[in-house]
């Protein structure tokens, strides 16, 4: 397994009264798409925004790429390297699509070889390039949210629940998507309940569950062991068939 | 790189899009209004200086108003002390009017216009300062606290009005205008103050320059995206807060501009001026839709119209107009005339 870009040693987060993440311990090797599993409640999510910083780890320290982003503002957290996709989308229906990717475009103008690139994937995203991004279905709005984390090269992708709510269609689309960012070695930390979708994806695993990781290894071991699916989500592979 | 696609000239297919919604209803508001009013004011003349007069007195509110929704869509902020900025504009205005009298009086055009565009930047420059210091100060610990911003922000109007009845005195100041804005020109039969179409022209040039800022920079696409959702723009790597104290110390601003725009008005200046038009300020932005420019525009153009032609026609009506247009607005749409979305 390659170095972790991303680790996160004994993070415990607080939401006001709520203890939500219990000590999370994790790698994210750099390259390649890891994949956070578990039910709904088990943290997933709050440990992606501490990750982020919005919500601030109450405990524990989080290493990026060497450095010790802990307790940093999410600006700087971004201004690393890191880019994040919310399971809301939170896209910027008043704006364009073509706005809410240059928003997204810290470094200057679009690059249009790179807009050009993710636009074969995404080719909605060419056809209403100026509408308000409000106006797009659901599906079309998680490739802008996509399309705007990946718009310039990041070091790490967080992406969370991509598939919810999403036709088949769509989310094949998004697998494209996902392997050919894992193509250009950028490292994706995904947080998903298909499991179908991320089966096919992910190259490592961490589940977790009360706020905690219970179960780290590689996607293939996992995918290919009901008992061990379901013992740690309580489903076999089996029944999302 | 070359930022070709953004300049892509083909056009969308839309055929499977539902078309974008433009909105064109409350743009139609205003002149159908004016229109509307022309049988029923019965004078050709007397219409065109009612419609002129009410377009200046909705530029100026426009003016002052424009900040406040701007401060309110972007950092969710009730800013009940928005009033004292005009105060202050107006008062620190004189420090340059009232010296440079001889400049006011003379009769040149340029020399008026340069006493007049002073005192305008060092009121700009006084109101946005004393933004900054009211947003670092007063409202940063309250962010998110909408009942501590409406008691902390009064109390700061208050503060801000009795330092001005320390500084400048209790008794009220005449501000007469210079000499060559004063009077009116004649159009045909109809008489309109030169004052008048300057507060016109203003109010259109603060319109524009906040409509190409909003909508043709990267700053006012910031500001657009954050008024929607802030924290989405901190994970893209860009930092709110100093966009808050921007767009605070902006608004303030445009509020010590519409302070002396009303001031040179009114002829006169009062501590409690800007505390006075609070009220109409925040019709002005309900009716508009909290955080939206255009409504605020359309807004104060539809108050300032409704109030002038009702004025006139019915003069007791007059008292409860902007009432009664805040009414039918929101029983029309109930979030104002454009909606801001919200995470």
């Amino acid at each position: 397994m390659s170095e972790a870009i991303l680790t996160l040693a004994g993070v415990h987060t607080h939401i006001g009264e709520y203890h939500i993440l219990q000590g999370v311990d994790m790698q994210v090797p750099r390259g390649g798409l890891s994949v956070l599993l578990g039910r709904n409640g088990a943290g997933k999510t709050t440990t992606l925004r501490t990750i982020m910083g919005l919500w601030k780890a109450s405990q524990g320290k989080i290493h990026f790429d060497g450095r010790d982003i802990t307790g940093m503002a999410t600006p700087d957290i971004a201004q690393l390297g890191i880019a994040y996709v919310p399971e809301s989308m939170a896209i910027f229906s008043d704006l364009t699509v073509k706005e809410n990717l240059l928003l997204a475009a810290r470094n200057g103008p679009l690059d249009s070889s790179r807009v050009e690139w993710i636009c074969g994937f995404f080719p909605a995203l060419k056809k209403f390039w100026n509408y308000p991004a409000g106006n797009l279905s659901g599906g079309q709005k998680q490739m802008v949210a996509i399309a705007r984390a990946i718009v310039e090269p990041r070091k790490l992708i967080l992406v969370d629940e991509p598939t919810k709510g999403l036709a088949p269609a769509i989310i094949l689309s998004l697998m494209a998507a996902f392997n050919e960012l894992k193509a250009s070695d950028t490292t994706i930390l995904l947080v998903e309940q298909n499991f179908n979708f991320v089966r096919k994806l992910g190259d490592t695993v961490a589940v977790m569950d009360d706020g905690r990781v219970v179960h780290t290894g590689g996607m293939q071991a996992l995918a290919e062991d009901n008992d061990l699916q379901q013992h740690l989500l309580g489903l076999s592979l089996a029944a999302h068939q | 790189m070359k930022d070709t696609v953004l300049n892509t000239t083909t056009k969308p297919e839309v055929a499977s899009l539902p078309t974008a919604p433009r909105d064109i209803w409350p743009l139609i508001l205003v002149p159908a209004l004016a229109l509307l009013m022309l049988p029923l004011v019965g004078s050709f003349p007397t219409w065109i200086t009612l419609t002129v007069a009410g377009l200046a007195m909705g530029m100026m509110i426009f003016i002052m108003a424009s900040g406040l929704t701007l401060i309110f869509g972007l950092m969710d902020v009730l800013n009940f002390g928005h009033g004292a900025f005009v105060s202050v504009g107006a008062f620190v205005a004189t420090l340059v009017l009232l010296p440079m009298h001889g400049w006011m009086e003379a009769d040149s055009l340029l020399m008026n216009l340069t006493a007049l565009g002073l005192a305008i930047l060092l009121a700009m420059l006084a109101t946005g300062l004393l933004g900054w210091a009211f947003e670092r100060i007063i409202i940063m610990p309250v962010y998110g606290q909408h009942l501590k911003q409406i008691l902390i922000t009064m109390g700061g109007m208050i503060v801000a009005e009795q330092m001005i009845n320390v500084i400048w005195g209790a008794e009220q100041i005449p501000l007469p205008l210079p000499t060559s804005l004063r009077g009116s020109i004649l159009l045909g039969d109809a008489a309109i103050e030169k004052y008048r179409l300057i507060a016109v022209v203003v109010g259109l040039l603060v319109f524009v320059a906040m409509f190409l800022v909003l909508n043709r920079s990267k700053l006012g696409l910031l500001i657009r995206a954050g008024v929607e959702n802030g924290e989405m723009v901190e994970a893209l790597g860009y930092r709110i807060r100093r966009l808050f104290v921007l767009v605070f110390a902006a608004g303030s601003a445009l509020a010590g501009l519409g302070g002396v725009m009303w001031g040179l008005y009114k002829e006169s200046l009062t501590a409690a001026m800007g505390g006075d038009i609070m009220v109409m300020v925040f019709i002005v932005i309900i009716i508009g839709g909290l955080g939206s420019v255009g409504g605020c525009f359309i807004g104060a153009l539809l108050m300032a119209l409704v109030a002038n032609y009702a004025g006139f026609l019915a003069p007791k009506l007059a008292l409860v107009s902007n009432i009664l247009l805040m009414i039918a607005v929101l029983l029309w749409r109930p979030t104002g005339l454009y909606t801001v979305v919200r995470r």
